[in-house]
């Protein structure tokens, strides 16, 4: 489902007030993911604290949210832009794909909870189609 | 997960070998979709028979199939050759997108019973791979 010029419109505005506060939101996102969908932890084994409070947590949070940064500004092309992500996911951290689609789920969650007022019907598409190119992307090389 | 090259020939050989039978073989899936996920029954509910020995199961099964005969075609832009078949579903059918999984495993189970020890694992890739796009495109203009 590609992106409509609205979809990028609504999803560069949201991600302006966003990337301000990667950490933050990032380490939300992932402390979220790990609580309430337990299967995930095992990406995490060697975490000491998975909590959000977890300096780890903040710190790969952050990366994460940084990452979709760069997916906002060259949204015009995900794939290219994630392409050394994609190998890294497929060869090394082989995190299978349906993982993709929890951690996109939670990362709405806290946009809508950091940002009720911009969080609209219309933004959640466009984030939900973005996160959604996202995911397609990083699954690109595993076959 | 794009098709490469040689994924684009084993589709294609595929194909030749299965396109006599390419009726059956729809008619076979769409009969098994209907008995092992009970659920898709609802987008038949004007079909009077929906045994898998339905005379209209098995010609509705034979149009599917032959939409895929045409993806193959065109496979290098599926997207082109589905465009009618994409707004039919975006806008009339409005089948949920989660069928066109459960519609790609019985095809593949189909496909499998039909070729026997000729459905290797890389034709059983490449044509998941084939199916996942064909499935990408008939939900593309949902959203």
């Amino acid at each position: 489902m590609p992106l409509t010029d609205a979809d990028k419109t609504h999803v560069r505005s949201i991600w302006s007030k966003a990337s301000g506060k990667a950490e933050e939101l990032g380490a939300q996102a992932l402390a979220r993911m790990l609580e309430a969908f337990p299967n995930t932890k095992t990406y995490f084994s060697h975490y000491s604290d998975l909590s959000v409070k977890s300096g780890q947590v903040h710190v790969h949070g952050k990366k994460i949210i940084d990452a979709l940064t760069d997916a906002v500004n060259h949204i015009d092309d995900i794939t290219g832009a994630l392409s050394a992500l994609s190998t890294k996911h497929a060869h090394t951290l082989r995190v299978d794909p349906a993982n993709f689609k929890i951690l996109s789920h939670t990362i709405l969650v806290v946009l809508a909870l950091y940002f009720p007022a911009d969080f609209t019907p219309e933004v959640h598409l466009a984030c939900d189609k973005f996160l959604a190119e996202v995911s397609y992307a990083l699954a690109e090389k595993y076959r | 997960m794009s098709l490469s090259a040689h994924d684009k020939e084993l589709i294609g050989k595929v194909w030749t070998k299965i396109s006599p039978k390419a009726a059956q073989i729809g008619g076979d899936a769409l009969g098994r979709l209907i008995v092992v996920f009970p659920q898709t029954k609802i987008y038949f509910s004007h079909f009077a028979d929906l045994s898998p020995s339905s005379p209209q199961i098995k010609a509705h099964g034979a149009k599917v199939l032959g939409a895929i005969g045409e993806a193959v075609s065109g496979i290098d832009n599926v997207s082109a050759s589905l465009s009618k078949l994409s707004e039919l579903h975006a806008y009339n059918l409005r089948v949920d997108p989660v069928n066109f999984k459960l519609l790609a495993h019985t095809l593949l189970v189909s496909l499998s019973a039909t070729l026997g020890a000729e459905f290797t694992p890389e034709i059983h890739l490449a044509w998941d791979k084939f199916l996942a796009i064909v499935a990408a495109v008939l939900s593309e203009k949902y959203r």
